[in-house]
């Protein structure tokens, strides 16, 4: 049988992967939406894990809840995205300092 | 090696592969491919979680949704690209120390202080076992408050995503069936009341010019 | 009878509401019909009181609490003896004089209803203050009276002399305020209650207590009298707080007659009286009222002598007869102190408010070199200021003789530290005393008249209420002194409301001399005993000097003023007591205040705090700033750091 060891070092990698998809991607901030999908892959796969071994269910339903917090995120997200594009006919991150204080 | 380890190892590699992929692919279009590989290789490590439920959720609700909306949205948008790869290798150094350091920490934790070994594998469920009826038990007596919120955040994702990117556009013209219904006859019909027209003397009209040029 | 000793202040106060608050509405003549009719109620019942308490029916109980503060209550209540209701008796009579005589006086006043609400809500204050029983209410009547005369000073608020009078008798007050409320601070925490049958009944017994002072031991009850003493000070305007009395005469005359001569500057006296269980058991705290009683009574009756304007000749001999009063208090005389201040509330009401109808006749002017030949136009007021002089002189069978007599031989019985002083001082007090009130009456209403010609056509008697008051209050100027002598001598008249030490019983020896009569043979016994000793001679001296001076030889004055003309001007400069408190004072404060904003406020608080702050946030912030780029992955790498802190917290702790 699969140690819950290697599930977890899955899921650090995919988090890993994702924090190294944030530091690359200066520019495009699709692929930092991107990412953090990614992110939040890896805690999922954390959290399957976790249920199965304990044989317990509700790990599954915090990542049912998680799905639909994140759709409802890159939605949300997309839609910002779009909006941004609109209006200054960039989404590239290194331009988008408006709030520098 | 059992054929549930050896699915393991080759999705899980396969999903490692594809997220690689998805942060260093230089067309945004490939990453959002590579994105939902490495959502379906997620679901196929699921399923050896015996999390089916989720798994088939992941694919449909990702895959099915929130990709298609990313592919979407990246082919809408106008992107110069090769002004995005600009600079890319320049992070990378610094990017990769986090994520070594990030791993190691992580690896730390398991191998050190974490994961007694009561973690002991779980007896596989029989053949009659319904991951999704056991999710639905949950989900609608435990949790339904919660169940309640989360579609309500589903809503106002709905509704924010529409009024955020929706726009009039001033050139365009459209009929407002309200305003066809609502309409009265005095919005539309002018009676104008006038003297009778009576033929005229075309001999008379010729001279009069001169004639009101002197009295006026 | 309770409920007549609530009536008594409650209807002046009823009646001050009513005027002030409604006075529109009921106009002048319903503002002083209902003033009036409260104050005569409040006189009429304090008659009734005053009977019940000769009859022996004293009373001494709490009415209301007001608040408990650990175990001390804070009560209203009554202490109905013989001392209040005297003082109940001359306070309503002398209010309700000045009552009727203000509506002749301010008749085309405009603020005629305002004046009305004020001098009733004096009258409530100061029965409240004479008819309480315990230190608290004490308290409220005497900074209530202060409150009215600071509103009644400044009552012409479009003045500006009346103005900074009104803040300096306010201040002055303060000063003096402040020691009397730590006199019962102290009486507090010795007593451990503001009654005062309970802080009198346990005074013996705290009588050698000491306490610890940056200069050496001090005996606790001599400090708590003295701190009280303080408080008279001010009220009763000894010196040296006695500045603000003169000044005040810029109210209306009717409120120098009511407060500034007859009633609220003997809240001093009264109180020392009152508190005669204490002020007994410290002979340094009465040798100090003593010594400032005398050093009152002379030389601000020197200051009388030089003065020009007629309300303030009447006002310096005030601050002296307030001197005689209180040291009388000094010599353990309260008897005698009470009997003088009766008989001085009366002709010295008597004398302001015929200077004020002087001053209705010349058309307010109220200098007396301005004046003169007024004996034939106005024959009531010169007939009573004729009495009202007679009696300050102290030439017998006026009300003063008997009192100032009573006083003088007291101060001559007693052997406290600083009575030959004393003595000194009021044996010379009763020659300048004689002058200078002849000198005002003679100045005023003989020789001939030096007005001016619109002035003098239009002289003439003042009306029915200005000299009806002027009567009522001319009996009692009289008759008080035959009335009280032999039963205030007699030890009897204020009952067990002042304790003396048989040891400083000069009231006692006073009395003996005249053993073996009583009734009117004692008073006739009394004046056979007065034109035998030095002060009537002096008196009489004085009456006659002036007469020299100012009917005779009218350039004697004018000689004698060249030939000590150092003299002179110290005392018309009032020794200059105005002068120092003005340059020390009011200068050094504006110089504390200007150096404290500048540098307390302006430059710390505002520059180093307020600003101070703002700054510092702005330039800690502007560096702070710097780490707000406004880019996201700056922000993600932050937080990626701070994931990366906290898991290395985990695994390492």
């Amino acid at each position: 049988m699969i140690p819950l060891s290697h599930y977890l070092i899955l899921g650090a990698l995919l988090f890993a992967i994702g924090v190294v998809g944030i530091f690359l991607n200066r520019k495009n901030l699709v692929i930092l939406l991107m990412s953090i999908e990614l992110l939040l892959l890896a805690v999922n796969i954390n959290f399957v894990a976790f249920s199965h071994y304990l044989g317990d269910v509700a790990g599954q339903i915090f990542v049912f809840f998680i799905l639909t917090v994140a759709a409802a995120e890159a939605a949300i997200g997309l839609a910002i995205l779009i909006v941004l594009f609109r209006s200054r006919k960039t989404i590239n991150v290194e331009e988008l300092d408006s709030l520098k204080g | 090696m059992t054929f549930l380890e050896i699915a393991f190892y080759f999705f899980s590699a396969v999903l490692t592969i594809a997220a690689t992929m998805v942060v260093t692919m230089r067309n945004p279009v490939k990453s959002a491919l590579f994105l939902v590989l490495a959502f379906f290789s997620a679901a196929c490590v699921w399923i050896t979680l015996e999390a089916e439920f989720l798994a088939i959720v992941l694919v449909l609700v990702y895959v099915g949704a929130v990709m298609v909306l990313f592919l979407f949205v990246v082919m809408m948008l106008d992107i110069d690209l090769a002004e995005m790869r600009a600079g890319f290798t320049r992070y990378l150094p610094i990017g990769g120390i986090i994520a070594a350091l990030l791993v190691a920490e992580i690896a730390l934790v398991m191998h050190q202080s974490f994961l007694p070994a009561d973690f002991t594998n779980p007896v596989p469920h029989g053949a009659n076992y319904s991951n999704t009826r056991e999710l639905g038990l949950q989900i609608y007596t435990h949790y339904v408050y919660p169940f309640e919120i989360a579609a309500f955040i589903l809503l106002v994702a709905i509704v924010a995503a529409i009024s955020l990117t929706m726009r009039r556009r001033p050139g365009s013209k459209y009929i407002n069936p309200g305003e066809q219904i609502k309409v009265r006859r005095e919005d539309r019909l002018r009676i104008v009341k006038m003297a009778s027209e009576k033929p005229q003397d075309f001999s008379s009209t010729t001279e009069s010019p001169s004639s009101n040029g002197e009295t006026s | 009878m309770k409920n007549i000793y609530i009536a008594i202040p409650l209807v002046c106060l009823f009646a001050s509401i009513v005027a002030g608050l409604f006075g529109k509405v009921i106009g002048r003549k319903g503002a002083h019909t209902i003033t009036i009719a409260g104050v005569a109620i409040a006189f009429l019942l304090s008659l009734i009181v005053y009977s019940d308490v000769r009859d022996g029916n004293t009373f001494n109980g709490s009415l209301y609490t007001w608040a408990i503060t650990g175990t001390v209550p804070l009560q209203i209540g009554f202490l109905i003896d013989q001392l209040s209701a005297t003082m109940m008796i001359i306070v309503t009579f002398v209010s309700l004089m000045v009552h009727i005589y203000t509506i002749g006086y301010m008749a085309s006043d405009p603020g005629y209803q305002r004046f009305f609400c004020y001098i009733s809500l004096f009258t409530f204050a100061m029965l409240m203050l004479v008819m309480s029983n315990n230190f608290l209410q004490l308290f409220f009547g005497w900074e209530a009276v202060g409150l009215v005369s600071y509103l009644l000073i400044g009552f012409w608020y479009d003045r500006e002399t009346a103005i900074f009078a009104n803040m300096k008798a306010f201040l002055v007050n303060r000063v003096s305020d402040f020691g009397f409320l730590l006199g019962i601070a102290a009486v507090l925490y010795l007593f451990g209650s503001l009654d005062y049958a309970a802080v009198f009944a346990s005074a013996e017994g705290i009588q050698h207590a000491t306490v610890m002072s940056p200069f050496g031991e001090w005996n606790w009850l001599t400090v708590t009298c003295i701190l009280l003493f303080i408080g008279a000070m001010g009220k009763s305007a000894q010196v040296p707080l006695h500045v603000w009395l003169p000044d005040s005469m810029e109210g209306p005359t009717p409120i120098s007659a009511l407060i500034h001569a007859a009633t609220m500057v003997t809240a001093g006296i009264f109180m020392v009286a009152r508190m005669s269980p204490l002020f007994e058991l410290s002979e340094t705290a009465l040798s100090t009222v003593l010594v400032i009683g005398s050093t009152t009574a002379i030389f601000m009756a020197l200051v009388g002598l030089v003065q020009n304007d007629i309300k303030r000749v009447v006002a310096y001999s005030t601050l002296s007869q307030l001197g005689y009063m209180t040291v009388a208090l000094g010599v353990s005389a309260y008897e005698v102190a009470i009997f003088h201040l009766g008989t001085h509330a009366f002709f010295k009401a008597l004398l302001f408010l015929g200077a004020g109808s002087v001053i209705i006749a010349m058309h307010h002017e109220q200098d007396m070199r301005k004046m003169g030949g007024l004996r034939t136009i106005m024959p009531i007021t010169y007939l009573t200021a004729i009495i009202g002089s007679l009696a300050l002189a102290g030439i017998p069978p006026f009300a003063g003789f008997f009192s100032k007599d009573a006083i003088i031989e007291a101060v001559h019985h007693s052997d406290i530290w600083g009575a030959k002083y004393a003595y000194i001082s009021v044996l010379l007090g009763v020659f300048v005393t004689a002058f200078y009130s002849f000198r005002l009456l003679f100045m005023t209403f003989h020789g001939s008249n030096r007005s001016d010609e619109h002035t003098r056509k239009h002289l003439h008697e003042s009306p029915n209420v200005v000299t009806f008051p002027l009567l009522a209050l001319a009996v009692p100027s009289i008759l008080a002194g035959f009335m009280f002598f032999e039963p205030v001598l007699n030890g009897n008249f204020f009952g067990d409301s002042i304790f003396i030490l048989p040891a400083h019983d000069v009231v006692n020896q006073l009395a003996a001399e005249y053993e073996g009569t009583s009734g009117i043979g004692m008073i006739f016994s009394a004046i056979g005993h007065g034109v035998q000793t030095p002060p009537f001679w002096l008196a009489l001296a004085g009456v006659i000097f002036a007469w020299y001076c100012y009917c005779k030889n009218l350039a004697l004055p004018g000689k004698i003023k060249n030939a000590f003309r150092p003299i002179y001007i110290i005392i018309d400069k009032k020794y200059g007591f105005d002068e120092l408190y003005q340059s020390l004072f009011s200068q050094g404060s504006l110089l504390v205040g200007r150096f404290l904003h500048k540098y307390a406020d302006a430059g710390l608080i505002d520059g180093a705090l307020v600003n101070g702050t703002a700054s510092s946030v702005n330039r800690i912030s502007g560096v702070l700033r710097k780490v707000q780029t406004g880019f996201t992955y700056h922000y993600a790498f932050a937080m990626i750091i701070g994931l990366f802190a906290l898991i290395t917290f985990f695994v390492w702790f």
